[in-house]
């Protein structure tokens, strides 16, 4: 590869910068100054270009240190890997959290998806836009969902610098969200992840019990809460009698698409071809999920154990936990632990004396939903653009690398605990025939007690409201997400399974439930939603792409029409939908119109 | 003495077409299946020597058992499947993807695809004015060859021609995202700051004439490019001993533009910047 670089130098902050990630270069091939000895020997093939998965890791680097990516800083980074500058551009202008034009080092991310929109998002971000116009040396931008929907409205704030650092205010105020932006360091610190679940400390919780009553920082308070018992007796079992506990449990995945997670498990360890790889999917960015974030924030060690189970079962000795660019409080906890694990042999090259090599890697996303597609995440880690792969091959065959690989959502993962723990049969016997085993639900909007809620599969969503305090002129309920769909209040016997909500015509995805009352007027919640979807759009496929800017155009045209005056709006919305759910390449534009539909269809959104 | 490779030979699956029993050689594609039944299935981002990308999904067909439509270009066939290239499902999506490329691209200089609106009744106006175009000004930076970006429909075969699958080159990609998205090299500059080296092997592949040799770009905005008043000559490049084909379009007496034939077993249509672009001394008359 003959690689072209123009003519911009870094700055001494963006070099150190990368140098800090990779470690000072070895050659000018690198970008060291040249030496006699550079101009005998070429360093390309193979070897130099192995590292391009190190591309997303060196953007956040210098995003994190600088705030934005200069043409220098891209240029740099690129010669340090031997990765061609336009596709390095092509890559950095995918995320949202990147951006290749100077800007100030402070950004502050105001979400303005459904929860905090119900809360009075958009009036709040104009009011702190007007507060921190130029000059104030943040930026606002408007995001999508930032997981923080039982605390709406929420603001993230990200200051640029040696080290990064952020702030989170949720529930968010003007003044709040100001000293946020403004001195991160100064800001009140978060609430504890406890207080995310009413129902913590409470007897009975299989995945929650830990969370607020187990320190997440401490390993010992861990395993005196119950933990390790589980990797113990894996390697008790051995990898093929995991898998079999598993098969056995029915455990499904909760990411949303409810696969046999033993199934998945057996295809891949099954697999003839080295090494297999172990991918955690923590991208949740599904607009009203934030389990995965009060898991990993209140629970840290109980994934990391789990990881480890899913990688002895599957025979990898690597694992990935690709985690969201907007939790950095996760990250926090995760590092601690992973490094905590490490010290004490729970990873490494002999996980607890049984002679089995394991051990983790955090990967951070950078602001894109379409990443927690599974083959997006894989080009997302291997420094492409996040882009889902078309499938067949499937990732158990070819998957991260082009190997064989597991990978499964966090709650998924944290559900195999109770499994070893508790045995297969113990665990199928909670929850219904078909959909065994505890759930978590992320309940939002318009309730007293939002937050996470764990209930054997089979209660009713009338009840898990009911728990929540849900209060009163509900409008309706949004189930699954924006990729999932709406429910009429009266609608409270839908039992909460994977096989009641399709018998009713919906989802459970990946366990939201946001109750929305009618102050928020139905056909604003819709436009916000046909916007998420056009602004995580990769862009790959024409329905997707554009299919999504026609919806959204067409929902604007009718935000204010009912009746005749938005039937042949919503007749073209149903053609363009319908051809989206057929014809795109991925989940992302086969459910962009679901949860349109359901609006129009279900609580007669224009009637 | 010349030796064709014939290869191990390939089993024969069974299937069905709109319910007709057809063979295809095990690794066909179910384009590949469909053309050799004489079906006729529109492609944009297909491409006879690029591996497939499906992302323009006009070539979806019904396959019994999948949950979703399937790209022809890129599925492999399975014996037992039962494919259905024109059932009314399979039709609705081609229509509307017709329709939200021609509502937001510039398809003029698209082969076939006016054809294929009529054919699918597809109506690009009922988006209304308003409806978002992608409104790309030509970027004219270099003297062969002009990006239309305003023609682009995202197919991905410029980046593939220029990246691992042909040349090497990587000077350009897709960047941003969605709507957004566009064709550029890094920092969206000048081509000529680029990494380009002028092959035009992205031109050879580009199927609505975004890129277009300039010659071409110049006569079509002059209103003197007659594609009928053009013979092809193919021939052989006189620059190097590789001896690539090419093929000379000539109208009034002058080379207009350069390209190569696919099926050429060495080159598969790729060319460098002399053979491409090098013709100006074959015309010089003084």
């Amino acid at each position: 590869m003959d690689l072209h670089f123009g003519d911009s130098k870094p700055t001494d902050d963006e070099r150190a910068a990368v140098d800090a990630l990779l470690g000072p270069p070895e050659s000018s091939w690198e970008g060291a100054d040249r030496s006699d000895a550079d101009l005998r020997w070429a360093r390309g093939g193979r070897e130099a270009r192995e590292r391009r998965d190190l591309l997303l890791p060196g953007l956040h680097a210098i995003n994190d240190r600088v705030g934005w990516i200069s043409e220098g800083a891209l240029d740099h980074l690129c010669r340090r890997l031997t990765v061609p500058p336009a596709e390095a551009y092509g890559v950095a202008t995918f995320y949202a959290m990147f951006s290749v034009k100077p800007r100030p080092a402070t950004v502050l991310h105001v979400c303005t998806d459904l929860a905090c929109a119900a809360a009075g998002a958009s009036g709040l971000c104009a009011r702190i836009e007007a507060r921190l116009g130029p000059g104030s040396g943040a930026s606002v931008e408007r995001s999508p969902c930032l997981g923080l929907c039982e605390r709406a409205p929420a603001a993230l704030a990200i200051k640029a610098g040696e080290p990064v650092r952020t702030a989170v205010s949720a529930p968010a105020t003007v003044e709040a969200a100001v000293l946020a932006a403004s001195a991160p360091d100064s800001a009140p610190e978060e609430p504890p992840a406890a207080m995310a679940v009413p129902q913590a400390g409470q007897d009975g919780l299989v995945l929650l019990r830990r969370v607020g009553v187990a320190d997440p920082e401490s390993l010992d308070d861990y395993r005196a809460h119950g933990g390790y018992t589980a990797l113990r007796r894996a390697f008790a079992l051995g990898p093929a009698g995991v898998i079999r506990e598993v098969t056995d449990s029915g455990l499904v995945g909760r990411g949303g698409a409810a696969f046999p997670t033993g199934r998945k498990w057996q295809a891949t360890a099954s697999q003839p071809d080295h090494p297999h790889y172990l991918v955690c999917n923590a991208d949740e960015s599904e607009p009203g999920t934030f389990k995965d974030r009060v898991l990993m924030e209140g629970d840290p060690y109980a994934l990391v154990e789990a990881m480890t189970i899913a990688g002895y079962a599957t025979g990898a000795h690597q694992g990935y936990l690709y985690l969201r660019g907007e939790y950095p409080r996760a990250l926090r906890r995760l590092e601690h632990a992973i490094t905590q694990a490490r010290a004490r042999g729970f990873l490494g090259d002999d996980v607890l004396g049984q002679g089995y090599a394991f051990d983790i890697e955090i990967r951070r996303g950078a602001g894109a939903y379409i990443c927690g597609e599974e083959t997006a995440l894989f080009n997302s880690i291997e420094g492409h653009r996040g882009e889902p792969r078309s499938k067949p091959p499937f990732p158990v065959e070819k998957g991260l690398f082009g190997k064989p690989t597991v990978e499964n959502n966090v709650e998924t993962l944290v559900n195999v605990l109770p499994i070893l723990t508790m045995g297969a049969q113990a665990y199928a016997a909670i929850g219904t025939g078909r959909s065994t085993g505890p759930k978590l639900f992320c309940v939002s909007g318009s309730v007293d007690r939002p937050g996470i809620y764990e209930l054997p599969f089979g209660a009713t969503l009338g009840e898990l409201l009911d728990m929540a305090g849900v209060r009163d002129r509900l409008r309706g309920v949004l189930l699954g997400g924006a990729a999932g769909g709406f429910v009429r209040p009266d609608e409270r016997d839908i039992p909460l399974t994977f096989e009641g909500t399709r018998e009713a015509g919906t989802t459970l995805g990946s366990g939201v439930v946001m109750a929305f009352d009618d102050t928020v007027p139905l056909p604003r919640l819709l436009l916000r939603i046909a916007e998420f979807f056009r602004d995580e759009s990769c862009g790959q496929c024409v329905p997707c792409r554009v299919g999504t800017v026609r919806q959204e155009e067409a929902l604007h045209r009718i935000v204010e029409r009912t009746g005749a005056a938005a039937a042949d709006d919503i007749a073209l919305l149903r053609e363009v939908g319908r051809a989206m759910r057929d014809a795109s390449i991925c989940g992302l534009g086969q459910t962009a119109w679901n949860a349109v539909e359901s609006a129009i269809d279900r609580l007669g959104a224009y009637e | 003495m010349t030796v064709t490779p014939l290869g191990i030979p390939r089993r024969l699956l069974e299937f069905t077409i709109d319910g007709e029993p057809v063979r295809a050689p095990e690794g066909s594609t179910v384009l590949d299946a469909c053309r050799a039944a004489g079906k006729d299935v529109p492609t944009l981002c297909e491409g006879d020597t690029l591996r497939p990308k499906n992302a323009c999904r006009v070539c979806v067909v019904e396959v019994e058992g999948s949950r979703t439509l399937v790209p022809a270009c890129s599925r492999r066939a399975e014996p037992g499947m039962e494919v259905r290239t024109d059932s009314e499902r399979a039709r609705h999506s081609r229509k509307i993807v017709l329709e939200l490329l021609a509502s937001s691209v510039d398809l003029s200089t698209t082969p076939q695809v006016a054809e294929w609106i009529k054919a699918y009744e597809a109506k690009p106006d009922r988006f209304g004015p308003d409806a978002a175009r992608l409104d790309e000004e030509p970027k004219v930076d270099n003297a062969l060859y002009v990006r239309d970006y305003d023609k682009c429909i995202l197919c991905y075969k410029c980046v593939d021609a220029c990246g691992d699958q042909w040349q090497n080159t990587f000077a350009i990609s897709v960047s941003g995202r969605g709507f957004d998205a566009r064709i550029a090299v890094e920092h969206d500059a000048p081509l000529t700051d680029s990494a380009c080296v002028y092959c035009g092997n992205c031109v050879e592949v580009c199927p609505t004439g975004a890129l277009s040799f300039r010659s071409e770009f110049d006569m079509r905005a002059a209103g003197t490019w007659d594609e009928s008043a053009q013979t092809e000559t193919t021939t052989v490049c006189a620059y190097c001993g590789v001896g690539c084909s090419l093929t000379l379009h000539v109208q009034d007496n002058e080379i207009v533009k350069v390209t190569s034939p696919h099926d050429n077993p060495v080159t598969h249509g790729n060319l460098c910047i002399k053979g491409r672009f090098g013709y100006q001394h074959v015309q010089n008359r003084d």
